[in-house]
């Protein structure tokens, strides 16, 4: 009960803000809003018993990507953004297209195999997550992704340290 | 023991957030004269002694000013972040409580006031037992930087905007070593649960037990890092009023400067509370003679409290990029060592803790 009106507020809240990320003129104000987007999705995680992505996705994403927009934001200073004085031809026809896959999207979701009720879901806790992550199947790519990230680490320096 | 039932179980929890929400602000108001009181003896003054005996009275006198002081918002703010921001440090800062353990747990007397359900009930003194215990105090403080940056952007205000900047760079930055002086400990005790850690530094040998002797490398890498994180000397660039003024928070009055301050007080304690529970053994006590008690995690909730006066009595303040090399050059790579060498000793004695 308590979980069903947590999950709706959390959700009309995710809704809202990523609504608020596209139509603020501010581009401070839709960084803003994406964070609470981020923070209202964690807090669903959490109510679907994965309190463990609930905090990576904090860490992650509000934490530490979010940061770095708003710097760059910030020492770049940002202006309000004003409407263009031409809207695109291409318009209507983009717009027609994305509410054609939200509809597409919402009636794969009604009229597909709804679990039956009292199947248990997978709960991401810490150690359910620790397992199937360093389990055989995806161990390898685990690791093989660490060292992507540390290549692009290597990369970033290496092309920043020209500009210096 | 017999189940609550969930009014039960809510009442309780609103009951403990009630009472730590009113100890730490109580904290919060004790400390702001201990701070001035200790720092005026440090440096042969007397600090403020005129309010109520020994002064006593200042937090009082100093809240009644604050709450009258006029309310103004710079023209050419931006209103909206300019008001949210305070209130946004604040509540990001009571937030990290709830998984604070306030020493172990106590079993309630079966007499008095309180409803039949509570009485001889052992009740653990923390709101939140999540299994995800500092993991969420890590997310919940990263997003206290928010609070900073909007302070500082939305003044409109040079010095408020490269006081923010520097905050957020500083934080982020430091972030990273306190994240990674934890790991070792996580390893050690085989969970993230703050009682699980505490219990883990048990032992016949008392104070030999805890992290703070045995992870000694990442218990100063957690106090340096720690001091870092919530802007306080020697690390307290954003407000380096030398150079900016009063940094983020140079235009704010009134109950909005309050705020901040409460925020910024509020994270020292929480950030101290989690450095007795985690390095210094929490409620257990120093001597295996003793009784392990809470009062205990009292004391060494106000010892590091204290470690934090002194360390502003005694340092100067660091330069922009020492602070910088400081934390990604030296922090960085000893916590991550450590870690390694933690993980190896874990392996080398057969596997380490790991919790079934």
């Amino acid at each position: 009960m308590i979980d069903a009106i947590l999950f709706y507020v959390f959700a009309a809240l995710a809704l809202g803000s990523a609504l608020g990320v596209v139509a603020q003129r501010n581009p401070l104000y839709s960084a803003f809003s994406l964070i609470v987007t981020l923070c209202s999705l964690s807090a669903i995680y959490g109510l679907l018993g994965s309190p463990f992505i609930a905090v990576l996705q904090i860490v992650v994403y509000a934490g530490a990507i979010m940061v770095l927009f708003l710097f760059v934001l910030m020492l770049l200073g940002a202006r309000r953004e004003e409407a263009p004085a031409r809207q695109g031809r291409a318009l209507p026809g983009v717009a027609l297209a994305l509410v054609a896959l939200l509809a597409l999207q919402v009636a794969s979701v009604i009229l597909g195999a709804a679990p039956a009720a009292g199947t248990p879901g997978f709960e991401a806790t810490t150690r359910k997550v620790a397992e199937v992550l360093f389990s055989v199947r995806f161990l390898y790519a685990f690791e093989a992704t660490s060292i992507l990230i540390l290549a692009a680490l290597v990369g970033a320096v290496a092309l920043a340290k020209r500009q210096l | 023991m017999t189940p609550l039932s969930w009014p039960q179980e809510l009442t309780l929890v609103v009951a403990k957030i009630l009472l730590f929400f009113t100890l730490i602000l109580t904290l919060f108001a004790v400390m702001t004269y201990v701070e001035r009181r200790v720092l005026a003896f440090m440096q042969f003054r007397l600090g403020p002694n005129r309010t109520g005996p020994f002064g006593l009275l200042q937090p009082v006198a100093d809240g009644i000013k604050l709450f009258f002081k006029e309310e103004f918002v710079p023209p050419g703010a931006d209103r909206w972040l300019f008001v949210l921001a305070p209130a946004l440090s604040v509540v990001t800062a009571f937030l990290a409580i709830a998984v604070l353990s306030f020493g172990g747990s106590v079993t309630l007397p079966a007499w008095g006031l309180l409803p039949g359900w509570l009485q001889g009930r052992e009740v653990a003194l923390q709101i939140a037992d999540l299994e995800i215990g500092v993991l969420y105090i890590f997310a919940v403080t990263s997003l206290g930087v928010y609070g900073i940056v909007m302070a500082g952007w939305s003044a409109n205000n040079k010095y408020t905007l490269i006081g923010g900047l520097r905050s957020s760079a500083q934080m982020f930055s430091y972030e990273l070593a306190l994240g990674l002086s934890w790991v070792p400990l996580i390893m050690l005790a085989g969970s993230f649960r703050i009682p699980d850690i505490v219990r883990q530094q048990e032992g016949p040998l008392g104070l030999l037990h805890w992290n703070a002797v045995v992870q000694f490398p990442a218990f100063v890498v957690y106090l340096i890092a720690s001091t870092a994180e919530v802007n306080r000397t020697p690390f307290d660039l954003p407000e380096a009023e030398t150079e900016l003024v009063a940094g983020f928070h140079t235009e704010y009055s009134s109950m909005k400067f309050a705020l901040i301050q409460m925020a910024e007080y509020v994270n020292m304690i929480t950030v101290a509370a989690l450095g007795a529970s985690l390095f210094l053994g929490g409620w257990t006590s120093p001597l295996a003679l003793l009784p392990d008690s809470p009062a205990w995690f009292v004391l060494k909730l106000l010892a590091i409290l204290f470690l934090f006066i002194w360390l502003r009595g005694t340092l100067p303040r660091f330069r922009y990029d020492q602070l910088m090399h400081f934390g990604w050059k030296v922090l960085v790579p000893i916590a991550a060592l450590w870690i390694l060498v933690t993980g190896g000793a874990l392996l080398l004695m057969g596997g380490g803790a790991v919790r079934p």
